[in-house]
């Protein structure tokens, strides 16, 4: 331990936190831009390249950047004095002197921790004016949309690129006034091996990564007067749009979200958590087959468009290992357009098929060729939590005094297995509960996998299903999801089963989430928010659903059928690295 | 020794020393230096050696005259320079400005006056160790060899003592008697930190047993400097044996030089070096039998002045973006591929053999207290004598640019002289009999750097001078921060606004304020010291800021923006600045007054250049 003293209070802290833990262990809270931390990941990237947590240390003839500089024995800090406060404003100054004054069409006006420092700090004009860097802004994929004119090099987004997903595709180029954070060789991020994770979004301070905002187009379609309009909603949604509207985390708002939906002019209000039960189905089978025959284990989830880019650039060689069938949201938009058009009797082109997703990979996923059969896109587009937020804003809807609402059927019916997809570990154990009951002879009472719950990166397990052990793992987070893939690679680890997820935690900490600013304690309350849905439902097994039963039976024949082959399955494609 | 077998123990040493020692003394009358350095050979050297040797042999004086191509003799200003020596009174002739054509009489040791060659002052350096009897400004310690042996010779190095220090080490010391050794000589980083030596040698030593790294920071980045260069082109060995003593001090087995790519003749010779050293056991494992392992590897730095401060070059070398990280943690503590790692800078460890086989107290008789040893000082600027100078720490500025320097070329008045390359100060005539150490340089706002020291003359503005070293520092920021990145560039600006007259005194005030915080908030050295020209001038040349921002008015006539060019009534008509001028704004008749178009002009100063009867003035 060490003793030290900031702002003449005395404070005793382990030896080598920073002088910024100490500070906030006495309720003070130095100001920081390039700080990220997100504790339950046991990531922290202390740049020290802001310069915006400088502090007067007695003694020392430089200011220190609280951020990085360890606290030792004896020191005096004083976070507040001229000396510190005069630093930390030209700091901001000189930031705001190379970056665009466009807030407020910004698309993080508001939600810019470069403006609320701005304003706190009550700058009110800029003093070193100056030249500002010309970039071209990236626009040219689906997800992100990347203004290098607003970076301010504080490298959170290499941390999470790097660090946390070891995607490995952010990195600083060019250098002094010019330097910026961009993907190697200035590439756009459609020519690299980026998964659109959006982890880098989250990371972002300001507006130079931000998500390519599609409501306007959902507003145009819904303004269509002859279009059949349909929505889905993916499970982490209901657990997290509560907070934009000031509710507590870890709120479920299903109820309020269904209806919002509703009054924004969908016709129909369906549930992902419907088609996660459909991909229980497919992917079960999948699974059974493969224990029966032995062959091809273990095999890996595939509802995570992320992480099936990620594989496809960066392990080829294990590219006939994931499950085939394609994710909720894609097994979704071919149902919606195949099964529910028939019977609906409306055209498959005349209907428009929206989702909202806690993601933004879900927006390239989407649009992949394979998922357009005849050129109709099974998914037409893609909104985040957030957009759909701000479409409920933009509506003028009282969010919190909505009436409650229930999804619409056949498509809107789930159950349990079906909402837990949204958290770590939730898809396999969805996928242990119909596996339990169809290898046994009845079926199984506790339905609680507990064992597969949890945030840490990697989880395994052994269960015991029909007197079979199947060996499990689970990783969520990128880097994980190499650290077991390498495993696997060089044989030193074996399991029937594996779950992964490329955000940590998984979509509840989706890249279109609204953003957690580094309180990773919000995700554990919408992980538990989930399971209490799961807890309530009155059916927790996907196979047991009436509208998915209904479904093969009038339409799809059993699973893996030939039909739900060519509906609900896919392929993957070997990537180069860019 | 004519075989190349290892050497087996440091008795074989020895005797392969005194073997080279007698050659060496035994050898033909006269010795003829050539100095074959990238600053010679750039002056055509090449050139008057070829003529030397086919000389020597046309005139049939092989057994007489004995040729050697050595590194670079520090004296730039007379580039080409040959040393002639005759071994049997033990003394040396410099000559300066050498041509082909000169060599003949040269080689027929006639009296070279004849032909108009300079002949330089005797004696114009010694060895500290040689113990000169003539007293000069110069004391060499690290430069002892370089211009006097073949860099391309392990033979002339061992001749020279040379391994010796690395024999005495490693067979008769202790890792710790090592570290005591350095640690009580007190030589201090030659990179510009002086940070004590031994003391950051002995962090790494504290470390757990285990890998650890020694390497050499030869990224010798400051324009005008080039001290390491002349080392590392001269004296590859001296390197390479100080890296070995060092490792042996804390433990480590392995080396890397880390040298920039611009410097392919120190490269070529520091590979011939290592290889040398290497098939005679002198690198390598178990060094004169003493059990002890030591490789050397180069890695190349790619022209980033940042890659200078030590984290950004452990990046570099481990295929990083070369950016330079908070500390702690030291390199010494983690720093290559993450293992315990000392940097030393190429000067400083050309003092370490000379420190082993000396000992700390003879080290400690040269130089000052507080900084013992010498300083290697590239000269550079209006002085008449431009070149390398080592002098003892604690001489004066004055001794070094009117001793040494000889003063200022062409009549000019002095005006300032800047050390410690571009993140240095600038410094008066006032400051002159100062005697120089870190601390001295420090107190008066500049800094020791890595030994660069530019003259300024009257003709310098010293605005434009800030203006022109801030320039540098910006383009090789490496733009992680944002004071150095954000700042430096809002600096520049408002230095240009000056230089073109268009600042006002509040510009002044906030080119003073910025500098202020940029010195205290930058992450690394580069930032922190690059607001240093800026202020220094800003305190000892306010008057030149004045003139610029109140009277529009560039004194020393530099800032063009402030300047004009006018014919005056001297003027015969001549034509010849009108035929003269780039843009063709000079007006005016054959034998009648000419007219100069101050809208057109780009006061480039050609017609005044061109101008026989000094008839264009610029104001």
């Amino acid at each position: 331990m060490v003793k030290l003293s900031i702002n003449n209070r005395d404070v005793e802290v382990p030896e080598g936190t920073s002088i910024l833990d100490a500070a906030s262990e006495l309720g003070i809270k130095v100001p920081t831009l390039c700080h990220f931390k997100l504790d339950d990941f046991d990531i922290e990237s202390k740049a020290g390249s802001c310069r915006v947590c400088v502090v007067e240390v007695e003694g020392r003839p430089n200011l220190a950047p609280s951020c990085c500089t360890p606290a030792t024995d004896g020191m005096k800090v004083k976070t507040n004095s001229v000396r510190a406060i005069n630093a930390r404003r030209t700091m901001l100054d000189l930031l705001l002197s190379n970056h665009p004054k466009d807030c407020l069409t910004c698309q993080r006006n508001l939600d810019c921790d470069l403006q609320r420092l701005a304003g706190e700090m009550g700058l009110h004009r800029i003093l070193f004016e100056g030249e500002q860097m010309e970039h071209e802004v990236d626009r040219a994929n689906e997800s992100i949309v990347r203004d290098p004119n607003k970076c301010i090099m504080c490298r959170r987004c290499e941390a999470a690129c790097n660090v946390m997903q070891t995607v490995g595709i952010l990195s600083a180029v060019d250098r002094g006034f010019d330097a910026v954070v961009m993907p190697t060789n200035k590439h756009s991020l459609a020519e690299t091996k980026c998964t659109f994770c959006g982890q880098c979004v989250q990371a972002c301070p300001t507006g130079a990564l931000t998500a390519v905002n599609r409501s306007y187009d959902v507003w145009r379609e819904l303004n269509h007067p002859a279009k059949f309009k349909v929505v889905q909603t993916a499970p982490a949604v209901r657990v997290a749009l509560g907070e934009a509207f000031g509710q507590e985390p870890g709120s479920v708002s299903t109820g309020k979200m269904v209806a919002a939906l509703r009054k924004l002019g969908f016709d129909r209000v369906f549930d992902t958590d419907f088609a996660a039960d459909l991909t229980i189905m497919e992917e079960t089978t999948e699974l059974i087959g493969r224990l029966t025959s032995g062959e091809n284990l273990p095999i890996l989830t595939s509802c995570c468009p992320g992480w099936v880019k990620f594989f496809e650039h960066q392990f080829p060689d294990l590219i006939n290992i994931p499950s085939t069938a394609k994710s909720p949201q894609q097994m979704f938009g071919a149902i919606a357009k195949t099964y529910y058009a028939e019977k609906a009797d409306i055209a498959p082109d005349n209907m428009l098929v929206a989702s909202v997703m806690p993601c933004l990979a879900k927006k390239y996923e989407a649009a992949r060729e394979e998922f357009a059969p005849n050129g109709v896109r099974d998914v037409d587009i893609v909104i985040s939590t957030r957009e759909l937020a701000n479409m409920i804003k933009e509506a003028g809807i009282q969010f919190n005094d909505l009436e409650e609402s229930e999804f619409d059927n056949p498509l809107g019916e789930s159950t349990g297995a079906g909402v837990i997809f949204g958290a770590t570990g939730g898809v396999l154990e969805a996928a242990l509960r119909t596996a339990a009951d169809w290898l046994s002879d009845e079926p199984i009472e506790d339905v609680n996998f507990t064992a597969v719950r949890g945030l840490s990166g990697i989880r395994e397990a052994t269960v015991t299903v029909a007197g079979k052990d199947i060996r499990v793992a689970i990783a969520s987070g990128l880097s994980n999801a190499r650290d077991l893939l390498d495993k696997i690679r060089k044989g030193e680890a074996r399991y029937e089963a594996i779950e992964i997820m490329a955000c940590p935690g998984g979509c509840i900490n989706g890249g279109g989430q609204p953003s957690i600013k580094g309180d990773t304690s919000i995700l554990e309350k919408r992980r538990q928010a989930l399971y209490v849905i799961d807890e309530d439902k009155q059916i927790r097994k996907s196979h047991e659903n009436p509208s998915i039963q209904k479904l093969y039976k009038e339409f799809l024949g059993k699973p893996g059928s030939e039909r739900a082959h060519k509906l609900l399955h896919t392929h993957y494609t070997e990537r180069e690295n860019a | 020794m004519s075989t190349t077998t290892p050497v087996k123990d440091p008795a074989a040493l020895a005797s392969w020393a005194t073997e080279q020692k007698a050659q060496q003394d035994s050898g033909a009358p006269i010795l003829i230096r050539v100095s074959m350095g990238t600053c010679g050979i750039a002056a055509k050297t090449g050139s008057v050696l070829e003529v030397l040797q086919s000389e020597v042999q046309s005139q049939q004086k092989e057994g007489q005259i004995e040729i050697v191509q050595t590194g670079c003799m520090g004296l730039c200003h007379s580039e080409p320079t040959i040393e002639v020596y005759d071994r049997q009174t033990r003394q040396s002739i410099f000559y300066g400005n050498v041509k082909p054509e000169h060599a003949p009489a040269i080689v027929r040791e006639e009296s070279s006056q004849a032909y108009g060659v300079d002949i330089l002052t005797q004696n114009w350096y010694r060895p500290e160790e040689e113990k000169a009897d003539v007293a000069t400004a110069q004391a060499r310690i690290v430069l002892r060899n370089t211009g006097r042996i073949n860099p391309e010779s392990i033979g002339d190095y061992v001749g020279t003592a040379g391994y010796t220090a690395l024999a005495k080490a490693i067979t008769s010391m202790q890792p710790d008697e090592v570290i005591q050794t350095v640690i009580d000589a007190g030589l201090r980083g030659r990179g510009g930190g002086g940070f004590p030596t031994g003391v950051k040698w002995q962090f790494a030593a504290n470390q757990p047993a285990g890998e650890k790294f020694v390497i050499c920071n030869a990224d010798e980045g400051d324009p005008g400097a080039f001290m390491d260069r002349a080392v590392l082109e001269g004296d590859p060995h001296a390197v390479l044996e100080a890296m070995a003593i060092s490792g042996y001090a804390i433990g480590a087995a392995k080396g890397v030089i880390y040298i920039r790519a611009e410097y392919p003749l120190a490269i070529e010779r520091l590979q011939c070096a290592i290889g040398q050293a290497l098939e005679y056991g002198l690198l390598g494992d178990n060094i004169l039998g003493s059990g002890f392992d030591f490789d050397i590897e180069i890695k190349y730095g790619a022209g980033a002045f940042v890659c200078g401060e030590e984290t950004a070059l452990i990046h570099s070398i481990e295929g990083l973006r070369g950016e330079p990280i908070y500390k702690p943690p030291f390199p010494a503590v983690e720093g290559l591929w993450k293992r315990p790692t000392i940097v030393n800078n190429v000067e400083t460890l050309a003092n370490i053999c000379a420190i082993v086989r000396q000992g700390p107290e003879w080290f400690r008789s040269i130089g000052t207290e507080k900084c013992p040893g010498t300083k290697v000082f590239a000269l550079a600027g209006k002085v008449k004598r431009v070149g390398l100078v080592e002098v003892p720490m604690g001489t004066t500025l004055r001794d070094i640019v009117f001793g040494v320097g000889q003063g200022i070329a062409n009549d000019r008045a002095f005006k300032a002289v800047q050390t410690g390359g571009p993140s240095g100060g600038c410094l008066k005539s006032d400051d002159l009999d100062t005697p120089i150490d870190y601390e001295s340089l420090r107190a008066l706002g500049s800094m020791m750097g890595s030994g660069g020291m530019i003259v300024m003359d009257e003709d310098d503005c010293m605005v434009n001078v800030a203006k022109f070293f801030l320039e540098f520092t910006l383009d090789e920021s490496c733009g992680r921060c944002t004071p150095c990145r954000v700042g430096n560039k809002r600096l520049h600006e408002m230095l240009v606004k000056v230089c073109e007259g268009k600042a006002d005194m509040r510009t002044l005030e906030k080119l003073r304020q910025l500098s202020d915080v940029i010195k205290e908030t930058s992450l690394c050295g580069l930032g922190q010291t690059s607001p240093n020209p800026v202020l220094s001038t800003l305190r000892q040349f306010r008057r030149e800021y004045l003139d610029h921002v109140l009277n529009h008015m560039c004194t020393a006539g530099v800032c063009s923006a402030l300047i004009s060019y006018e014919i005056n009534d001297r003027c015969v008509g001549c034509t010849l600045c009108a035929r003269n001028c780039p843009v063709s704004c000079i007006d005016g008749s054959p034998k009648e007054l000419h007219t100069i178009d101050k809208e057109l002009c780009i006061k480039c100063g050609v017609c005044q250049q061109v101008c026989k009867f000094h008839a264009v003035d610029k104001h």
